[in-house]
């Protein structure tokens, strides 16, 4: 026999203003990768199979440097995100905390990575 | 618990009851595609770290990218992240409370589908 009301076993669970809170973090960087995957697909990729020299000369520059820097770092906080809302949706229990933690960590890691990368390319 | 029924009440029939449809169909797409895109975004990780240390890692990254494998997972890739950027258009357009009678999102369902293969289809060919 436990003593938990019913308000205090809803809650944590996502009451209105967490649920909200998250489809808006979704939604801000889904408006800003609108506009960076195509900048991104259309500078990085006519870099693939080009030699080395050229390549960090052309991410030398501000602009093909700026957007990879971006596409990476708002493209792996989205993914972060959304990975974490299909891990909540399908995996449960406590495999589902450590999926998340892998995820989240994976996400930043690799995010610092690309960011480490352009900048000793760039600058 | 407050509630001793939990667990044990009756589940109303899910996925498996239902016919596909367009709806449920660009749905689970747009998760797989967002989910597999994880792997593109390591590569083009590796590439970068690559060419930042030197030209004999970066040479090895970009043998990978261009290798018939590598060419496979960004052509894959480049179609699921068309896929996944139009279905966020479409979730977008949602957002705003419009387009959402089943004819017009059967619609936009089918254009989003038809868009990103000919997105991908130009990205093979420009890049």
């Amino acid at each position: 026999m436990s003593y938990m009301t019913d308000r205090k076993r809803a809650e944590g669970h996502g009451s209105a203003r967490e649920g909200t809170r998250r489809h808006w973090g979704m939604t801000k960087s889904s408006v800003a990768l609108v506009f960076l995957v195509p900048a991104f697909v259309f500078t990085f990729g006519p870099m693939i199979g080009r030699p080395h020299a050229e390549v960090v000369a052309y991410f030398a520059q501000p602009f093909p440097a700026l957007v990879a820097a971006l596409m990476i770092v708002v493209g792996l906080v989205h993914f972060k995100n959304g990975i974490q809302m299909v891990i909540e949706d399908y995996v449960h229990g406590v495999f589902r905390e450590y999926t998340v933690i892998l995820t989240t960590c994976l996400c930043y890691g690799a995010a610092a990575a690309g960011l480490f990368a352009i900048a000793r390319i760039a600058l | 618990m407050a509630d001793v029924n939990r667990g044990n009440r009756p589940l109303s029939p899910h996925l498996t009851v239902y016919r596909p449809q367009i709806s449920s169909m660009t749905s689970i797409l747009t998760r797989i595609s967002g989910t597999s895109l994880i792997l593109a975004a390591l590569l083009v990780v590796w590439w970068f770290l690559a060419a930042a240390v030197s030209a004999q890692q970066f040479a090895l990254a970009d043998g990978f990218m261009t290798s018939w494998l590598g060419d496979l997972i960004m052509t894959l890739s480049a179609w699921a992240l068309w896929y996944h950027a139009l279905a966020g258009l479409r979730h977008l357009y949602w957002d705003t409370g419009r387009g959402l009678e089943v004819a017009t999102a059967e619609r936009t369902g089918i254009a989003i589908v038809v868009l990103s293969i000919a997105l991908t289809v130009a990205t093979v060919l420009v890049v």
